[in-house]
């Protein structure tokens, strides 16, 4: 049966819609326009972190043939808006307002050619006399420096300090987790063509909307004047979440040059400009009586962010949150440093203060001789205890009972170090996983058109997670017709309004948009043909008429029909138009929302050599209805390897000697291969959830790193006996 | 990158005439033997590492002369072993039958290295002229002894985890970064050189230089001469005591932190034959003088630990790379362990 044939209907497993178009290479990247008269932009970076740039010798560039002209603070393209609400994006972005160089990759000038080759060459051939200045870069050097963000409050309950001082049971450490950079697979990239005062964005963006405004204010233009363009995304991870310099730039020089601008960063630019996960150091203390039970928890966070944008990775809120304790606390501290700004990474703070918290809460376990999960089931919180709310829904209890049977758990030997098999030592862990939910307001349109086929639009992206697939399983459901009838189109600011694509907060969003867009369409659909006495639903009640397979119909008598293409036909228009906006209702008021997920997982340590494999892994999660189990398993999948090489192998290194990233290539930025993945086993639970949205989708884009760091560290314990309290767990920490 | 020239040779004499006087270059990357940016002729075959070096700016040159249509693709069987034409593709290589049987670890050391990718795009030549991996010699607005000699070194007291412990410098600490050159010292292989002038033939231990005072000369070929081969001498070593051990964070396509190339010829539980070679900790590919020491013992754990801390005995250490000593010796043992079949 192919795809056309199956009755469509969210939680029915569908391939990609937009498969073809990738593998065929017909999906447009940021960098695929081809527009006429484009030129070409090279970007050069600061290579000292703090200082001026006090000499920048253009000539021998300009005379390369193709070369159309070199930008920098000497001459700036055009001029970035002082207003006040363009300021703090202008201030951070350092649009070549002045000569000061605040980070190593600070983009410091731009070659423009009528060809990449002349464009690069020139690059090569400008020369930059910098004055430095001192610098900081390392956090761990600099945390007498920590400062309290000025938005950000300590959360306190009970008495932190003297109920952990009288407690039994209790286990206190640091954690550390480095910086790390997002590297989506395709780089970053923008297309800028004007069109008199018009500006057109071709961008590789997880936010049209955000980008458009951004950009109009920098640039001082009416909203409507912009235009940002991002059908499809090779990924982003929170760093598309935000306008870089990049951006503007390209804007600013295409509006000079009076014709179309590409700029696109090579890899080895990515590393500082766009965004990086700041390094942590983590403290958490949990204290427990003998019996298990928690009752103080503190999670002290401090992480690194640059000195011109105050970043807070919020690693302390899972704390405070998922687990009871009467007594507890949880804060916040940054350090600015000479960096590159530090942004949102998959699950920000979930992701890394998860790793802290959960290998705690296993080095709890074992001094209380409990199992872990024993010791989890019996501090399930059954309300979220920051905010004192009854969860909207909470399989966490389940996740862990039927992965820990799916795993074998069972026979897990507590006793660390006491497994081998030959050369490897073998190690079971497991952790929490779990992330916010979060809804934000969206807008979506359908049309259907006179051959009965429907169009849903709504201004979000698919940035890799398969946004056009399940939006079109949902159209599908709620107007029951096979996918090949509908066609979802995304990735455009002059479609209706979606907030950014990031918190996981898509589907919840967009996807109960898209249903209730839909619901209204057919509404329309049934009062046109109720009404028109050349129907033959004429003058039925409108409760009484369904969509069945591309028509109307009683819902007691199906033989009385007809269908989405005739009743559009008899229109004026010949088409059939819905919109809605969609926003949260006060469900965040009255309860918490959040996913849950168990991971449970098995690694190899080379006793000698001191290398991690993670074997195998299972992992229940709790998110809610899943509306394609292929891609949601796919988001999973992506997650758990992204929390391996969170784990065991991403770092981003900078020589503080000279404040600059060492490793900012993929060959020497590791992430995982092929070879460092293996068996994964993702099960879903999927609660009924009544308040969360209409759909009862709660995300999944973030859920699956979390936790996933910690679960492959407390496996490398149990192999070993060795607590790696330093991300990521690389062999010389095991030697 | 830079423009450049591009010719495209098929016929030795012609590839050798193309080096010219002052302009010299060798395989994909090559020495650097006056140092700085050379603007030279290179020659260019599966380009896996130059064009890295041409984007990244380490490398300019004004001409790339393409040898890869030339006729060194062979892998013939001589009277005293093998030779392998310098054209030679990794992936070729590797699944060669009489390498697979007779010169296993050979075979091992090639699919531990890079991609499929890669291994079908590099050749044998340009395997051995590979480039440092060190980003201070990658990135030209750094300081670097290789690239700019004088300069300094700011991987000594810099980041150098990655970075050599045997054969090192006060000017450099660069480790050489391939899989095949290890296996190749291990089997003793000797380097095919020609030019106009004639032919010879270098021992690959004599062909690598370690950096001393100039780390910017990597080897002894001319500036007039081209690798048209490799000699592997007649096998010794049965591919089940041939052992390629590669330690890396990543388990594909990462380079190694250490890697051993371990060849044993054994009766019963005497050894008859040793050699053994280090990658991944040392400034060339590290033959183990004291390989011959293991001939006459018993395969012994202990005994191998001695010898893996005779090898290391001169090791030198930095801050980042200090565990590298202790894992080195760990490697060595368990490499011939592996090939000595006793785990």
């Amino acid at each position: 049966m192919t795809q056309k044939e199956v009755e469509l209907k969210i939680g029915k497993p569908l391939d990609r819609v937009d498969g073809r178009l990738k593998v065929t290479g017909a999906a447009r990247y940021a960098a695929e326009w081809k527009l006429e008269n484009l030129a070409y932009g090279v970007a050069i970076q600061s290579t000292i972190p703090t200082g001026r740039v006090t000499t920048i010798s253009v000539d021998r560039a300009r005379q390369v043939s193709g070369v159309i002209d070199v930008f920098s603070y000497k001459n700036k393209p055009g001029t970035v808006s002082d207003e006040e609400d363009a300021r703090e994006d202008a201030e951070r972005l350092f649009l070549f307002q002045d000569n000061e160089i605040h980070y190593a990759g600070q983009i410091i000038a731009l070659v423009v050619a009528d060809n990449l080759t002349a464009a690069r060459h020139a690059a090569k051939l400008v020369n930059i006399e910098y004055e430095r200045e001192s610098f900081q870069t390392d956090l761990s050097a600099n945390l007498k420096h920590a400062k309290k963000p000025e938005d950000a409050e300590d959360h306190k309950r009970g008495d932190f300090k003297k109920a952990f001082l009288s407690a039994p049971v209790k286990v206190s450490q640091t954690y550390t987790t480095p910086m790390e950079t997002h590297n989506p697979l395709e780089p970053f990239g923008v297309t800028a063509a004007w069109d008199g005062d018009e500006l057109t964005l071709y961008d590789s963006t997880q936010g049209v909307y955000s980008t458009k405004q951004t950009v109009a204010k920098i640039l001082k233009l009416a909203k409507e004047e912009v235009r940002v363009l991002s059908p499809f995304v090779g990924g982003g991870f929170g760093s598309k979440l935000t306008v870089w310099a990049h951006v503007p730039l390209a804007a600013m020089a295409a509006r000079h040059l009076k014709r179309p601008v590409k700029l696109v960063l090579a890899r080895n630019q990515m590393y500082g400009p766009v965004g990086c996960r700041p390094a942590t150091v983590q403290t958490v203390s949990l204290a427990a009586e003998n019996d298990g039970r928690l009752i103080a928890i503190k999670h002290e966070g401090i992480s690194e962010t640059s000195k011109f944008k105050d970043y807070i990775e919020t690693v302390a809120d899972g704390a405070f949150s998922i687990y009871p304790s009467e007594h507890a606390l949880a804060t916040h501290r940054i350090v600015p440093l000479d960096i590159g700004e530090a942004t949102w990474m998959r699950a920000p703070g979930h992701a890394t203060g998860s790793y802290a918290l959960e290998c705690a809460m296993d080095e709890l376990a074992h001094e209380l001789k409990m199992d872990p999960v024993e010791f989890r089931l019996k501090n399930w919180a059954n309300k979220d205890y920051a905010s004192d709310l009854p969860w909207s829904s909470n399989s966490l209890r389940e996740c862990y009972r039927v992965a820990a049977e799916k795993f074998g758990w069972q026979n897990r030997n507590m006793q660390p170090g006491s497994k081998r098999d030959g050369s490897r030592l073998v190690g079971h862990g497991m952790a929490t996983a779990f992330h916010s939910v979060w809804r934000n307001p969206a807008s979506a349109k359908a049309i259907m058109h006179n051959d009965g086929t429907v169009v849903v639009q709504s201004a979000t992206h698919d940035i890799g997670t398969g946004t056009y697939t399940a939006l079109t399983l949902v159209a599908a459901e709620k107007l029951d017709l096979p996918a090949a009838s509908i066609k979802v189109e995304l990735g455009d600011s002059n479609l209706p309004y979606a907030p950014v694509s990031g918190g996981s907060t898509t589907m919840g969003s967009v996807g109960t948009a898209v249903a209730a867009v839909c619901e209204s369409l057919l509404s329309n659909l049934i009062s046109l043909a109720i009404n028109d006495s050349k129907s033959p639903l004429h003058k039925k009640h409108a409760d009484d008429v369904v969509a069945r397979r591309g028509a109307l119909c009683l819902k007691t008598d199906e033989s009385v029909r007809e269908t989405f293409e005739a009743i559009v036909r008899r229109t004026s228009t010949g088409q059939i138009e819905a919109s809605v906006d969609s926003k949260p209702g006060d469900e965040e008021e009255k309860f918490a929302m959040s996913t849950f997920g168990a991971h449970f997982v098995e690694v190899s340590v080379d006793a000698d050599l001191g290398k991690v494999r993670v074997e195998r892994w299972v992992g229940a999660f709790d998110a809610g209805r899943i509306v394609n189990p292929k891609t949601a398993r796919s988001q999973i999948l992506g997650g758990v390897t992204f929390g391996i090489g969170m784990a065991l192998l991403e770092h981003t290194l900078i020589d503080h000697n000279i404040g600059r990233i060492v490793n900012a290539d993929i060959a020497e930025y590791h992430i995982p291969s092929h070879a460092d993945v293996h068996d994964i086993d993702v099960i879903f639970l999927e609660p009924v959830d009544p308040h969360v949205n209409k759909l009862g989708i709660k995300g999944i884009g973030e859920l699956g790193i979390t936790g996933a760091a910690a679960a492959v560290a407390n496996a490398v314990f149990n192999a070993t006996g060795k607590r790696v309290r330093e991300l990521p767990i690389t062999l010389d920490k095991l030697l | 990158m830079r423009p450049f020239n591009y010719e495209r040779v098929v016929a030795t004499p012609d590839a050798l005439a193309t080096l010219d006087g002052a302009r010299f270059r060798t395989g994909s990357g090559g020495k650097l033997r006056h140092g700085g940016m050379s603007t030279a002729a290179h020659f260019i075959a599966g380009g896996t590492t130059l064009l890295d070096l041409m984007k990244l700016d380490v490398v300019q040159p004004n001409k790339l002369v393409d040898i890869s249509r030339m006729p060194m693709t062979e892998i013939k069987e001589t009277d005293d072993g093998v030779l392998i034409g310098a054209l030679v593709t990794n992936s070729d290589l590797a699944s060669n039958p009489i390498i697979k049987a007779r010169y296993s670890i050979l075979s091992q050391a090639l699919l531990a290295g890079a991609s499929q990718q890669l291994r079908n795009k590099a050749t044998v030549g340009g395997n051995i002229l590979q480039r440092s991996r060190c980003p201070y010699f990658r990135d030209p607005s750094m300081d670097c002894n290789k690239r700019n000699p004088g300069s300094g070194c700011p991987a000594i007291k810099g980041f150098s985890r990655m970075h050599a412990i045997v054969g090192v410098s006060d000017k450099c600490i660069s480790a050489h970064p391939s899989d095949m050159c290890v296996a190749l010292a291990a089997l003793g292989a000797r380097i095919h050189l020609q030019s106009t002038a004639g032919s010879r033939v270098v021992a690959i231990n004599e062909f690598f230089l370690t950096p001393e005072n100039h780390p910017e000369i990597e080897n002894v070929m001319r500036s007039d001469e081209i690798i048209t081969g490799v000699q592997l001498p007649a096998s010794r070593f049965n591919p089940e005591n041939s052992h390629y051990l590669k330690v890396r964070d990543r388990e594909s396509f990462s380079f190694a932190i250490v890697s051993v190339a371990a060849c044993l010829e054994i009766d019963g539980t005497s050894i008859k034959g040793a050699r053994v070679a280090l990658g991944g900790v040392a400034t060339k590919p590290w033959f183990i003088s004291e390989s011959d020491s293991l001939i006459g013992k018993t395969v012994d754990s202990e005994i191998f630990r001695d010898f893996a801390e005779a090898a290391l005995k001169t090791a030198q250490a930095q801050k980042h790379n200090k565990f590298k000593i202790e894992l080195t010796k760990r490697s060595i043992v368990r490499a011939l362990e592996k090939a000595a079949g006793v785990i």
